[in-house]
């Protein structure tokens, strides 16, 4: 091919190749796509120009639909359409006692829900997996090719489990995870960034499902957070699920249908939506029993009935000033991060805490995808000069041991940097005590029954001692995406244990693997299918250019070079319309070989014409 | 087989990295790490800005892309970075690391004496939060909050002098052992506090 092409001189080379990145904002309601181009973060919109791809995943009876596809059917089929899938992350049926109102059939199962659909029992890891997925297809058809990596977002507040979670979520979409990076830091990096910014900030973060509540030091280049706090279950939904109640309750309409349940939550939100900018707002909607439902909510109302989850959002904030040892004054700004911050009464409720206007000079839904992206094209090794800047995050809640007496033993307290390593010193408690049982629990409470449990794992074949000679070094190392892992040792007899802290949530690593090369199998499918177009195009190319050649320049080639040219050619043109790549690819190499000797008499002759005609030149 | 949890037994130090390409010099201690002088007082502003340029060497965000090897350096000395920020940032911490290079255990388990009256002091401090978490009496627990950061704050100077100028290391170690005490008891108070905000 490259022979019958001659290529120009002074031709473009292309530039150095810049490594593929970018961030990923999985969130409760939306996520997006962002990469870092031409030194600047941009938001990679869909094939429609929408930025946002609704975190919704419809289990169909041939496909799955993730998006806005999804978002339109969620009333007809609430059972296997999946919303908000983020707030069942690493959570087991009991820590969703709040949760009634999701409509899916629970399947419990240790450590993690599952949920059953029509095409099989379906975890929020694979839920999850299929959000990341479109929008990793998305970046490759914008980037036009596979990415080098990306990194992943996560409330700060989730915790060893939910970013597990996540991180496996992100595995199966095919993503190779530089970093799970906390949302509010991934907000302040691309505001202190735009910014300039210097001085102590507090990052508010109301997503659809979670609330952090940050507070960093941004000074010369280095992005420090001091102290973070949150709750992972509270967020925009809840204020739709509010309003949802208070619909009920005012039109009186009895027990409401799993489908009635999805089309009044959609009402509620954009109710909620309405109210950032109208005084009231009208909600109607016909049942599937036909009743009809006509109301007005009023932004008074609302702010009525939603008093409490405001308040609820303060605690997290004072704890977090706390541990930073800072007084609300000290902070020079309040960066507003998530959708649901545009409600008026946070923006009323953050402004009176901190006795000043909040920021709201990002675009709320987008600025933690291009804080992320920034970070992944400077992880990938984009990293330009001027770029010089680091940022020092700090793991969310405490990490202990269980103790005699179902007590914890904190090992990494709360707000500590990571990455760290602590190592603590444990004995046997009876006499020839040969084993010991190692739980590690997350959490800041006493009782080991209120900390969430990371993992079991057992220390055996310690040699006889008294109760108290034994010396049993347990090391808690937690990484920079604020993963653990725990290992234990026995001094003196250099017996060791270790686990990487997996959360037992009924996926084993089997599974994994198996779902793993499932996806690359799919992976491989549309890898497949885009070689074949690429291959396709190529053969367009060389069928044309070689077609021309032949008529130009035929009486180059003997009858026997022609025969053996046309006969490559119609192999070619035979493949080129089926879907075997390889054999059209070999068909395009046998086509290129057979035409190498061709292409090399036409140069000889162009280059002779060319000389030719400049002697004549140069005579006359 | 019977499987019975930890027994705690006490903490201690990482053991080194046996590396033998270092991004930091593992056998430093923290002062030298930082490029400050063993002392009890020390320039908070340097300490920063000496954490800061270490950091920015050796984070694993500044080796994302390199081999295995070289991350799991960068891990191992960024956490050691951060462990000596954290002890030597922390008044009370930076006493005991301190006491630790002259060979004497502030907090070892085998002697956990305090004076009698410092103990009986505090005991009645203790009944006394724990009747104004009880009555949720916010006003009172903030008072002995301030109370209690100010015994802090003068025995901090106690202990610079007992350091730095003296060279009492004996009473030093009292001396962090009761500060040890009252940090405990303000992180109890503190979270008394936020049980009532919650």
């Amino acid at each position: 091919m490259a022979l019958l092409q001659i290529a120009e001189p002074g031709e473009a080379l292309p530039e150095k190749k810049q490594r593929l990145a970018v961030g990923i904002d999985l969130g409760t309601t939306n996520s997006l796509v962002a990469t870092v181009r031409n030194s600047m973060p941009v938001v990679l919109p869909d094939e429609e120009g929408r930025p946002l791809l609704p975190s919704i995943v419809r289990f169909g009876v041939q496909e799955i639909d993730v998006g806005y596809g999804a978002e339109a059917v969620q009333a007809r089929d609430p059972h296997n359409t999946i919303v908000s899938v983020k707030r069942l992350m690493g959570r087991g049926l009991a820590d969703l006692s709040d949760d009634r109102r999701f409509p899916y059939r629970f399947i419990d199962a240790p450590g993690m829900v599952q949920i059953q659909t029509r095409v099989g029992v379906r975890t929020p890891v694979e839920v999850s997996a299929e959000i990341l997925k479109a929008l990793r297809l998305r970046a490759e058809r914008s980037l036009g090719a596979p990415l080098d990596g990306a990194v992943v977002t996560v409330p700060a507040y989730f915790d060893d489990a939910q970013r597990q979670a996540t991180k496996d979520a992100a595995r199966l979409a095919g993503l190779n995870v530089l970093r799970l990076l906390n949302e509010p830091t991934a907000a302040a990096i691309a505001y202190g960034l735009d910014n300039g910014s210097e001085g102590i900030y507090a990052v508010y973060d109301l997503g659809g499902g979670t609330f952090d509540i940050s507070i960093l030091k941004l000074s010369r280049g280095v992005f420090e957070v001091l102290a973070t706090a949150g709750d992972t279950a509270l967020g925009g939904d809840d204020f739709d699920h509010r309003i949802y109640c208070w619909i009920v309750e005012e039109s009186g309409v009895g027990p409401v249908s799993p489908g009635d349940t999805r089309l009044l939550m959609v009402k509620a939100r954009e109710a909620k939506e309405n109210l950032t900018v109208h005084p009231s707002a009208p909600i109607d909607a016909t049942l599937s029993s036909g009743e009809a439902i006509s109301l007005s909510l009023t932004a008074d109302t609302f702010a009525a009935i939603t008093r409490t989850l405001v308040g609820k959002t303060l605690g997290p904030v004072k704890k977090a000033l706390r541990d930073a040892k800072l007084e609300a004054s000290q902070i020079k700004g309040v960066v507003m991060v998530g959708g649901a911050t545009r409600m008026p009464q946070i923006q009323k409720a953050v402004a009176d805490f901190f006795g000043q206007p909040p920021l709201n000079n990002l675009n709320p839904d987008q600025v933690v995808s291009l804080g992320a992206a920034i970070q992944a094209n400077v992880l990938v090794g984009n990293r330009s000069e001027d770029e010089d800047w680091l940022l020092l995050d700090v793991i969310p809640l405490s990490l202990g041991l269980e103790t005699m007496g179902g007590l914890t033993e904190k090992i990494i307290p709360r707000n500590a940097t990571i990455p760290i390593a602590r190592a603590q010193e444990f004995t046997t408690f009876k006499d020839g005590q040969s084993a010991m049982a190692i739980h590690v629990v997350q959490g800041e409470r006493e009782r080991v029954a209120d900390c969430r449990s990371l993992a079991r794992f057992e220390l055996r074949g310690i040699p006889p001692m008294v109760a108290g000679a034994a010396r049993i070094q347990v090391t808690f190392q937690v990484d920079a995406d604020g993963l653990l892992s725990v290992s234990a040792r026995e001094q003196m007899t250099g017996i060791e244990a270790s686990i990487a802290v997996k959360p037992s949530y009924g996926l084993s690593d089997t599974d994994i693997s198996r779902m793993l090369e499932e996806s690359y199998v799919h992976a491989s499918d549309d890898m497949e299918a885009r070689a074949l177009a690429e291959t396709q195009v190529e053969a367009e190319r060389i069928v044309a250019a070689t077609s021309g050649a032949l008529a130009a320049d035929a009486e180059l080639l003997t009858l026997d070079e022609r025969t053996a040219i046309e006969s490559a050619l119609s192999e070619v043109r035979r493949l080129a319309s089926g879907r075997d790549r390889r054999a059209l690819h070999a068909a395009v190499e046998a086509l290129n070989r057979s035409t190498e000797e061709f292409a090399a008499r036409r140069m000889d002759r162009s280059v002779s014409k060319a000389l030719t005609g400049r002697r004549v030149d140069a005579l006359n | 087989m019977e499987l019975i949890p930890v027994f705690h037994l006490g903490s201690k130090p990482l053991p080194q990295g046996a590396t033998t390409t270092t991004m930091i010099d593992f056998s430093q201690n923290y002062f030298a790490l930082f490029g400050l002088a063993p002392r009890y007082r020390l320039d908070a502003g340097q300490l920063d800005a000496a954490y800061r340029k270490l950091q920015s060497e050796v984070h694993p965000d500044r080796h994302a892309a390199a081999a295995e090897a070289e991350r799991r350096l960068a891990l191992q000395s960024s956490a050691r970075v951060n462990e000596a920020y954290r002890a030597l940032k922390n008044p009370v911490d930076r006493a005991q690391y301190l006491l630790g290079l002259n060979g004497i255990e502030a907090m070892s388990e085998t002697d956990t004496a305090l004076r009698p009256e410092f103990l009986e002091r505090q005991l009645e401090r203790r009944e006394a939060v724990s009747d104004a978490a009880a009555s949720g009496d916010r006003r009172e627990l903030d008072a002995l909050l301030a109370k209690v950061r100010a015994e802090i704050s003068d025995l901090e100077h106690v202990l610079e002098s007992e350091l730095d100028r003296e060279h009492a290391l004996d009473s030093a170690r009292t001396t962090v052992r009761e500060l040890k005490f009252l940090s405990k008891l303000v992180a109890d108070i503190e979270s008394a506090i936020a049980e009532l905000e919650s």
